[in-house]
């Protein structure tokens, strides 16, 4: 909302600066988006008054005006608005002058017409189209009679005050109106503020012969109408207007706009109905039957449903209840009688009304907020008083009232040492009567203890907790004292899984591998790759694009948008991981279970190419390698095995792994299948994604000395010829099994498959260390050993030594 | 000529042959020739037998002194050779030392994962446990149990993601504060805790706005916190971040399951504080939300709100790095381009 600074010095006697109120209220109150001056950055705009006018010799609808600005020589000014007529007082930027966007007017031409200048259009000095009165949208604004020519226009359109836009919380509704900014301000300033009281003048009959109302007080706690007959339609008075386009309301006709003035002054949404559309004298507020149609004043129509408010005559709905009013009894020049309503709405039905019709309205706005339900009668009577006194119209005797029940204040207990508790504060009970008091709350103290009464206009505070914001905020955030909380000491240590987590990005970084952090939500083709075990998927109800509409349950897709994204971008060279989860679904379930996962993903080279090495394609055994290096850095107790799997539908079927520690499984490795890669337009990629939370919970090796031996060990290599189906695992683990009892470690140093061995062949060559921890060994020994392996492998694996 | 004559000539050569002698081959072929057992000195040594007994010791000590001189001498030029020798294979070996290092893999932890980490160790050092709850969540635990019951404006504050009626991705982690409330045992101690992790808003990305970003959510509840601990606390946060000089103010504003609810500014990192475009203006520049939790969100929990209150306060660690880094479009935290990623390289 934004609200007038000038306005607010007519109740306030503030010495302060629009920026510094601006600050105090941030500061104290709500936040502040910004303060404008409309005037700011516009520079010799005057009134002009034309003295004549004659269309230019050159074109249709041009005109050449001798404009009076106040100086001895009339200006010659050519204008192309079309509404521009002899008499009109208008805006003028002289030469030398800045507009609207800091364009600046020059002397010129105009088809060989010299022009001094420009007449301006309102949204040429910088409002808004949405505010200009409709006479004037299409033409050049013309200013009152009385203007004097030369005279900046500022002060005739308002545009020397300041505006302060405030950003108001759901709960203070009772600062979407001057009353209630007033109210906060004198707490503020510590000042008194004397709001002014409506006096009505009533000169017609009394209402009741010619209006019944019909009010579901569940819907509306309070319903009020007057009626003020033979108005006359006409324009706002000027002062009126500017009030308005100040903020943000484009001014009407003086009935619309007093109800629009009367809600932004007393925070209380009005309607002026007219009259004599009503089919009858009764008007009911109902819900709608469903199906029902209304025409709303801006021309939408809306099918309306049982859980929407109307207000309705004996025949039809009138009016969308604290949302918007209907375009058949709306108010037009040719209005006579002006029905006004101020009611209360039900705000949880106004909420959902203007979600269910698309109209969130400055009504449901504060409807939905809470107005102040102890100022309807008085918001109603300025309203009749001011269509009185503006639009000459009969006020009928008293006011028709379909229900009134006012809310009871609300009244809470709270102990100065409560106060001083919470705030950390030493504050006095003369210090919180005080402001307490300064905000029109009734304080009654009985030794600490305060009985505050709350007006009904703040409809936020209901408990103690709501008083202490009041006693913080107006005593000031600032003055309160910095500590740290004190009382018995806690312990803040990690749990081991997040050690362990801490400890898996550690390792991954160290091995070569950045942070990723990708999308949790992504589509349902991408979901479901790569899983790790049947689950159904989990879906948004209603996803904001079809990329992020259903939970992941795989880590590596997110890697691969990653690759995609950095591939696009001709990054070749990707190495990521992430730690994450995924949510698998059991069919019957509406919430999924979460598993911590960790994935990689390399493409390109791992390690860059530099001047003194060449790049090195990333290849399976270097993600291979990445894997064993951290699940020895975890510490997993337990063997961990690599077992060919050819069966993920998105792995390449001769190249992928699943890992198995002790035989149970726990995640895969390898190269994403070609036509994967292709579909997310990458190239050739490695990938591993492990469930961490196994990983967490696998029982962990201890670190512990073991004797390093001081006899030399004696090494033999072996080079063999096996079958392609050997696998290196079957030969290492015959080995190790055999190898006998000085055998301390087996090495593969070669394989070979090419030309030189038989097809079907390979060749794989291993060093053999042989050590005793407790004396030196003997060639005899180890000979011994070696030749009993030599021949197991001959006889099991068909072995072919070399 | 005497002998000894013949030793101080033999001396003489000796040592300008030693140092004539350009290498090692010389040096070695020299050192045969004198001292040799074919050699002069061998020879002069053989003709002591002729001398008298008085004069032989003098003599025998006066050609063992040449022969250690030669001797010495010849060890001496054979290390100058050899250390000339070695000096010019060093320069041979010279490199140019500006040519760049070779390539290792490093990886490095995400920005925001920094920032997280940052938050954690200075919580936990202050004696906060650190808890994670799920991020698929119950509409109990992200909303009612925070004091927002259905049809509560403030859901509209938050677009919610909704899996079903009742289950939805978390729009905030303080989810697992009630969570943690309803089983926090109260007689073994306060409840310190921070909750880290990913949220969901139904939000269309562009460069403020994220469907997914972090939170970090503190929570303490005791018997005697107050409302400055709560600021105290905040000003060891933006100090812990992003350095000394940084000053914290409170605001009033509205959050459902604070009350006081406040917004904490910290000092603008552009201008310090003078004013500038990035601050409005103002000076400061608003980082976090924070207030007295609700006494409806302890008592939902099962806590005693005349007995225990304390704070709570939520952190945005995308805000914080886009602020802190000048980063202009939250999107490049979820797109990983490696370029990007390299840039936040971890200190310390
Ligand atoms: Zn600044």
């Amino acid at each position: 909302m934004k609200i007038s600074y000038n306005w607010i010095k007519e109740y306030l006697d503030l010495n302060v600066s629009p920026a510094d109120l601006a600050e105090k209220i941030e500061r104290t109150s709500v936040e502040v988006d910004g303060v404008t001056q409309p005037s700011a950055g516009l520079k010799k705009i005057v009134v002009g008054h034309v003295l004549a006018i004659e269309m230019h010799p050159d074109s249709d609808h041009l005109h050449i005006c001798q404009i009076d600005v106040g100086e001895d020589e009339p200006l010659q000014i050519v204008c192309g608005a079309p509404n521009i007529a002899k008499g009109q007082n208008v805006i003028v930027a002289l030469p030398g002058s800045r507009i609207a966007d800091n364009v600046k007017i020059k002397k010129s031409k105009m088809r060989g017409v010299p022009s001094a200048g420009m007449v301006c259009a309102l949204q040429e000095i910088g409002f808004s189209e949405d505010v200009v009165p409709k006479d004037y949208v299409d033409g050049i604004y013309v200013l009152p009679a009385d203007a004097t020519p030369g005279d900046d226009v500022y002060d005739y359109l308002g545009m020397n005050d300041s505006l302060i836009d405030l950003d108001v919380t759901p709960n203070r509704g009772d600062m979407l109106s001057l009353n209630g900014t007033l109210h906060d301000l004198a707490a503020i300033y510590d000042q008194p503020v004397e709001l002014d009281q409506p006096n009505v003048k009533e000169t017609g009959d009394a209402i009741d012969s010619e209006l019944t109302l019909h009010v579901d007080a569940d819907l509306a706690p309070q319903y009020r109408m007057r009626l003020v007959k033979q108005v006359k339609i006409a324009p706002s008075p000027m002062w009126l207007q500017i009030r308005l386009w100040n903020a943000g309301y484009r001014p009407i006709n003086n009935v619309v706009d007093i109800t629009n003035y009367i809600m932004l002054k007393y925070g209380q949404p009005l309607h002026a109905f007219d009259y004599d559309k009503f089919d009858g004298q009764d008007v009911y507020v109902r819900t709608a039957t469903p199906g029902e149609p209304l025409t709303t004043l801006d021309e939408g129509e809306h099918e309306l449903t049982d859980q929407d408010i109307v207000i309705a005559d004996s025949n039809r709905p009138i009016g969308l209840a604290g949302v918007m009013g209907g375009l058949d009894a709306s108010i037009t020049d040719q209005t006579k009688t002006v029905a006004i309503e101020a009611a209360v709405f039900e705000h949880d039905h106004i909420r959902k009304a203007a979600q269910r019709h698309h109209l969130h309205t400055d009504a449901s706005q504060r409807f939905e907020r809470g107005v102040n339900q102890a100022g309807v009668q008085d918001a109603l009577d300025a309203a009749a008083q001011m269509m009185n006194e503006l639009a000459d119209g009969a006020v009928q005797t008293g006011t028709a009232v379909g229900s009134d029940n006012e809310p009871e204040p609300a009244v809470i207990t709270i102990t100065m040492s409560h106060i001083n508790a919470v705030l950390g504060t030493d504050l006095t009970q003369d210090q919180v009567t005080h402001i307490l008091e300064s905000l029109g709350f009734t304080v009654v103290a009985s030794g600490e203890s305060l009985t505050v009464t709350v007006p009904i206009r703040r409809n936020d505070i209901h408990i103690p907790a709501d008083l202490l914001e009041e006693v913080a905020r107006i005593y000031g955030y600032d003055e309160l004292p910095t500590t740290l909380p004190t009382g018995r000491m806690t312990m803040g240590t990690l749990t081991a899984a997040q050690k362990l987590m801490r400890a898996t990005r550690h390792s991954l970084e160290g091995l070569g591998l950045n942070q990723a952090i990708s999308y949790a939500l992504t589509t349902e083709d991408k979901a479901k790759m790569f899983t790790m075990q049947a689950s159904e998927t989990t879906k948004l109800a209603w996803p904001m694009s079809v990329d992020h509409a259903v939970l992941r349950m795989n880590v590596i897709t997110g890697l691969l948008d990653d690759i995609a994204y950095n591939t696009a971008r001709k990054v070749k060279d990707v190495a990521l991981y992430e730690q994450g989860r995924v949510f698998y679904r059991e069919d019957g379930t509406d919430r999924p279970s979460e598993e911590e996962h960790i994935a990689g993903a390399i493409t390109g080279t791992l390690m860059p190419a530099g001047w003194n090495q060449p790049a090195q394609a990333v290849d399976f055994f270097q993600m291979k390698g990445i894997v064993e290096a951290y699940l020895q850095d975890m510490a997993v107790n337990g063997d961990v095995s690599f077992v060919a799997n050819a069966d993920m539908p998105e792995m390449h079927p001769g190249r992928t792994a699943d890992v198995l520690v002790h035989g149970h499984r726990i995640g895969f490795i390898g190269q994403i299948h070609p036509s994967i890669a292709k579909q997310f337009k990458i190239g050739a990629t490695y990938v591993f994604e492990l469930n961490l939370q196994a990983i967490i919970d696998m029982p962990k090796q201890e670190n512990q000395y073991d004797l390093i031996s001081r006899y030399p060990a004696i090494t033999r290599d072996i080079a063999m010829l096996v079958s392609d189906e050997t696998t290196n695992e079957e030969i290492v683990a015959l080995i190790e099994k055999r190898g006998g009892a000085y055998l301390q470690s087996v090495k593969l140093f070669d394989v070979y498959d090419g030309v030189k061995v038989p097809k079907g062949k390979k060749s794989l060559a291993y060093t053999l260390t042989y050590q005793d921890k407790k004396g030196t060994l003997v060639d005899d020994d180890v000979n011994q050993a070696f030749d009993k392996v030599t021949k197991r492998l001959q006889d099991d694996l068909n072995a072919e030594i070399r | 000529m005497s002998l000894k004559d013949k030793l101080d000539e033999l001396q003489k050569r000796g040592l300008d042959e030693i140092k004539k002698s350009n290498d090692l081959k010389d040096v070695n072929q020299v050192r045969v020739n004198l001292l040799g057992k074919k050699g002069p000195i061998t020879e002069v040594l053989r003709g002591m037998r002729d001398l008298d007994a008085e004069e032989r010791p003098k003599v025998g000590a006066f050609a063992n002194k040449v022969r250690d001189d030669l001797t010495a001498a010849l060890e001496g030029r054979r290390e100058e050779l050899e250390r000339a020798v070695l000096n010019a294979r060093l320069a041979n070996e010279a490199l140019d030392v500006t040519l760049p290092g070779t390539p290792v893999a490093k990886g490095e932890p995400h920005v925001i994962q920094q920032i997280i980490d940052q938050i954690e160790d200075l919580f936990l050092g202050m004696g906060y446990q650190v808890l994670s709850g799920p991020e698929v969540e119950e509409d109990k635990y992200n909303f009612e149990m925070m004091n927002i019951p259905k049809n509560h404006p403030a859901r509209d504050m938050q677009d919610t993601f909704y899996i079903t009626k009742e289950i939805l991705m978390r729009t905030q982690t303080s989810p697992m504060q009630a969570r943690t409330l309803e089983k926090h045992d109260f007689s073994q101690g306060p409840l310190k805790m921070i909750s880290p992790g990913v949220v969901y808003r139904r939000d269309t990305d562009d460069p403020t706005h994220s469907h997914q970003f972090h939170q970090v959510e503190g929570l303490v509840i005791d018997k005697h916190i107050t409302m400055a601990d709560l600021k105290g606390t905040l000003q060891v946060l933006a100090h812990e971040l992003f350095g000394d000089k940084f000053d914290v103010r409170l605001r009033p504003s509205y959050f459902p399951f604070t009350e006081p609810s406040v917004e904490a500014d910290i000092t603008c990192f552009n201008c310090g504080g003078k004013g500038c475009g990035v601050c409005k203006n103002t000076g400061w520049i608003e980082v976090l939300g924070a207030g007295m939790v609700h006494p409806n969100v302890l008592k939902m929990a099962g806590v005693d709100p005349d007995v225990y209150g304390g704070f709570a306060f939520g952190v945005g660690p995308d805000r914080f790095a886009m602020l802190k880094y000048g980063v202009d479009d939250i999107r490049n935290f979820y797109l990983n381009d490696v370029r990007f990623l390299k840039q936040f390289t971890k200190k310390g």
